[in-house]
C-alpha cells in the first residue's frame, strides 16, 4: 500500500483525525516552547522557574494560569517544557529500542539455526524482568536523570520488537520474491534491505506508534517513583509528583488542588491516547478483518 | 507435546542463568564501596570496620568471573545482602512483605481476568454497534492511562471526597486485632486470616483497603485483555462451523457461549505471560500510590533510598516469579492447544 494512501485514510477515520491533531498540538506546543513560555535563564530553559517560595500549591491566577504546584514550581512552564521532554523520550527510547529490536529479530530470523537460538534465548533472559522494575533497577545504579531513564528504557525496551520482527522476517522469508532473489545469488544484506525489512516494516511501526505511549507513561512513571527527572526539570512525571502530597485536598475541599494532579495527568494521557490511536488506526488500515 | 516440555524445561536453566548474569552485570557497574552491601548481612559490620578491608575481604576487586561465583553462593542460598531502606536482610524484608502483594495480586487478578473477557466477548457480539464503540473507545482511554494518575485520582475522589477506600493496608483498629495474641496469622493474607479467626471487622476493613488498588490495575488492564478477547473473538465467530451450527439452528446463546466462546480464549492464554509483567510492574506503582506496604512499595522505596541491594534482590525475585508462571502458561498452553506442538 502507497504511503499516500495510509495518509488519506488516516485523516479520513475521525478516530486517527482525532489523534493526528493531538499530535499536531504537542509539536506545535513543543517547537514555540521558547515562545508560549519564556525562560528566565537562556542556559537551562528546562528549569521550572518558581513563582516563590511557598510550599502550598496556588491556583490558578494571573502569570501563572494552570496555577504553581508545590515548592511554588509554575504548571504552565512546566507543561509546556515538558512536551518537549515527552516528545524527546519518545522519539529517542522508541527509536533506540526499535532500531536494536528489529536489527535482532532480522538477524535472529534470516539465518535461523544456532543465531537464531542464541538471539532469542537472549530476548527471553532480558524478558524475565518486569519491564517497569528492570527500568527502575538500571536507572537508580546509573544515578537520577533523564538520559539515565532513556538508557534504561532502551536496554529493557527492544525484545518485543525483535520477537515480532522475526515472526515477519520468518513469514515473508518463504515468499517466492524472496527464494527468487536468493536463488538468482543476491547479497545478504541485499536481500534483507530491499525485500525483507522493506516488506516487514508496517507492522513494527505500528508498535512503534503504541510504543510512543507506553514508553512515554513508564518514563514520567518512574520520574513520579522518584528515580527519574531531577528536581525542578521540567517533566510531566514529576509535575505529578509534586501533586502526591496535596491529593487528599486541605481544608473545605477535598478537590482543593485538584489543577496539580489533572492538567499534567491530562497531558501524559492525551499525549499516549494519540499515539495509541493512530496506531489503532494504522491497523485497522493494513489488516481490515481484524476491526 | 512431550517434546516441547521438554524442550521448554531445557531452556529453563539457561534463562535463570542468563537474568543471574544480567542482574549481576548491573551489580558490577556498582563501584566496589557501593557493592558491599549486596555481600554484608549485618549493618555493624559497615560502621566499625575500615570500609578496605572489607572490600578486601569480600574480594570485590578480584575479576568480575570470581566475584559472580561467590556472588552466586550466597543467592543460591537466598542470601541478598542488607537492605539499609528495610532496615533487616533483603530476603527477610521480601518474605514479610510478599502477602500483602499476594493478597492484591489475588484479589486483582480475578476481577481483572473475568471482566476483561466478558466485555470482550460482549464487544466483539455486539460488533460496530453502538455498544461496540463505547468499549473500544473507554478501553482506548483506559490503556492511555498512566496507572500512577488513574491511581492518584481514585485516591482523590474515594477517599478525598467519599471516605470510602482509605490508603495503606489495614485501619488502626483492624491492625490492632490482628496483632492481637488471640488472632492467629495463618497465612499473612488479611481476609483469609480474618476469616478463619472469624473476625470480620478485620475482612471489611483489609477490602475496604483492597479496593482502590484493585480498581486501578483492573482499569488499565481490562482494556488490554478486552482488546485480546474481543479480536479473538471476532475471528472465531467468522468460522465455518459458527455457521453451521447457527444454520443448524443451533440458539444464538449457545452458539457464542458453547462453540465460539471457549475456541476464542485458546488465544487468550498466551497472552496471561505479558499480563503478569505488566502486573508486577503495575502493583509496584499502585502499591506505591496506595501506601499499600508489599514488595511492589518496598522497591519503590529501596531505589528512592539507593538502597542498591534491596532493588536488585526484588527484580531477582519477581523475576524468578516470572520465569515460573511463563513456564506454567506455556506448558498449559501446549495441553490446551494441539496446534502448538508441531512448532
Amino acid at each position: 500500500m502507497e504511503w499516500k494512501e495510509i495518509l488519506t485514510r488516516l485523516l479520513k477515520n475521525k478516530l486517527s483525525l482525532f489523534g493526528l491533531i493531538i499530535i499536531l498540538f504537542f509539536v506545535l506546543v513543543a517547537v514555540f516552547a521558547p515562545i508560549l513560555a519564556q525562560p528566565s535563564s537562556e542556559d537551562e530553559p528546562y528549569q521550572i522557574p518558581r513563582a516563590g517560595w511557598q510550599v502550598e500549591p496556588q491556583p490558578p491566577r494571573e502569570g501563572y494560569p494552570f496555577g504553581t504546584a508545590q515548592g511554588s514550581y509554575d504548571i504552565f512552564y512546566g507543561m509546556v517544557w515538558g512536551t518537549r521532554t515527552a516528545f524527546r523520550i519518545g522519539v529517542i527510547v522508541v527509536g533506540l529500542s526499535s532500531l536494536i529490536g528489529i536489527t535482532i529479530g532480522t538477524i535472529s530470523a534470516y539465518y535461523g539455526g544456532k543465531i537464531d537460538e542464541f538471539f532469542m534465548r537472549i530476548t527471553d533472559v532480558f524478558m524475565s524482568i518486569p519491564f517497569l522494575v528492570a527500568a527502575m533497577v538500571l536507572t537508580t545504579i546509573l544515578g537520577k536523570g533523564l538520559d539515565n531513564v532513556m538508557i534504561a528504557l532502551v536496554t529493557f525496551g527492544w525484545m518485543s520488537t525483535a520477537r515480532l520482527m522475526r515472526s515477519q522476517v520468518l513469514e515473508i522469508k518463504n515468499e517466492e520474491f524472496v527464494q527468487a532473489s536468493i536463488a538468482l545469488g543476491a547479497k545478504d544484506h541485499r536481500i534483507i534491505f530491499k525485500h525483507i525489512i522493506a516488506n516487514c516494516i508496517f507492522p513494527v511501526l505500528i508498535q512503534a506508534f503504541m510504543k510512543m505511549g507506553s514508553m512515554v507513561i513508564t518514563a514520567s512513571a518512574l520520574s513520579f517513583l522518584g528515580v527519574g527527572a531531577p528536581q525542578g526539570y521540567a517533566d510531566w512525571g514529576q509535575m505529578i509528583t509534586f501533586a502526591r502530597d496535596w491529593i487528599l485536598g486541605g481544608q473545605g475541599s477535598a478537590l482543593k488542588y485538584w489543577y496539580t494532579v489533572v492538567i499534567p495527568g491530562a497531558a501524559i494521557m492525551f499525549f499516549s491516547l494519540s499515539w495509541n490511536l493512530l496506531g489503532d488506526a494504522f491497523r485497522d488500515i493494513l489488516d481490515p478483518k481484524l476491526n | 507435546m512431550v517434546n516441547y516440555i521438554i524442550r521448554r524445561f531445557l531452556i529453563l536453566p539457561f534463562i535463570l542463568f542468563g537474568v543471574t548474569v544480567l542482574v549481576f552485570s548491573m551489580i558490577m557497574m556498582l563501584g566496589p564501596y557501593q557493592r558491599l552491601s549486596t555481600y554484608i548481612n549485618d549493618p555493624a559490620q559497615l560502621k566499625g570496620g575500615d570500609l578496605d578491608e572489607l572490600v578486601a575481604k569480600y574480594g570485590l576487586d578480584d575479576p568480575w568471573y570470581e566475584q559472580y561465583g561467590r556472588w552466586m553462593g550466597g543467592v543460591l542460598q537466598g542470601d541478598f545482602g542488607w537492605s539499609e531502606s528495610a532496615g533487616q536482610p533483603v530476603t527477610e524484608a521480601i518474605f514479610s512483605r510478599f502477602p500483602a502483594t499476594l493478597e492484591l495480586a489475588l484479589f486483582a487478578v480475578i476481577p481483572v481476568v473475568m471482566g476483561g473477557i466478558w466485555l470482550g466477548v460482549l464487544s466483539a457480539v455486539h460488533h460496530n454497534q453502538k455498544f461496540d464503540h463505547i468499549i473500544r473507545i473507554v478501553s482506548t482511554i483506559g490503556w492511555s492511562f498512566p496507572t500512577f494518575v488513574f491511581g492518584l485520582m481514585v485516591l482523590m475522589v474515594f477517599y478525598g471526597i467519599l471516605g470510602w477506600f482509605p490508603p495503606g493496608r489495614l485501619g488502626a483498629d483492624a491492625a490492632a486485632v490482628v496483632r492481637s495474641a488471640e488472632f492467629i496469622q495463618y497465612t499473612g493474607l488479611n481476609v483469609l486470616d480474618g476469616i478463619l479467626n472469624l473476625e470480620f471487622s478485620v475482612v471489611i476493613d483489609a477490602l475496604r483497603h483492597l479496593i482502590g488498588p484493585i480498581v486501578t490495575l483492573a482499569i488499565v488492564w481490562w482494556s488490554y485483555i478486552l482488546r485480546i478477547t474481543r479480536s479473538s473473538m471476532l475471528e472465531t465467530l467468522r468460522k465455518d462451523y459458527i455457521r453451521t451450527a447457527r444454520a443448524k439452528g443451533v440458539a444464538e446463546k449457545f452458539v457464542i457461549n458453547k462453540h465460539a466462546r471457549r475456541n476464542a480464549l485458546i488465544p487468550v492464554v498466551t497472552v496471561a505471560g505479558p499480563m503478569v509483567l505488566g502486573l508486577l510492574g503495575g502493583v509496584v506503582i499502585v502499591e506505591s500510590v496506595f501506601g499499600y506496604r508489599g514488595i511492589g512499595q518496598y522497591a519503590a522505596q529501596a531505589a528512592q533510598q539507593l538502597d542498591y541491594s534491596g532493588i536488585l534482590g526484588v527484580a531477582m525475585y519477581f523475576s524468578f516469579l516470572l520465569i515460573l508462571i511463563n513456564l506454567i502458561v506455556d506448558v498449559s498452553y501446549a495441553v490446551i492447544d494441539p496446534r502448538i506442538r508441531l512448532e
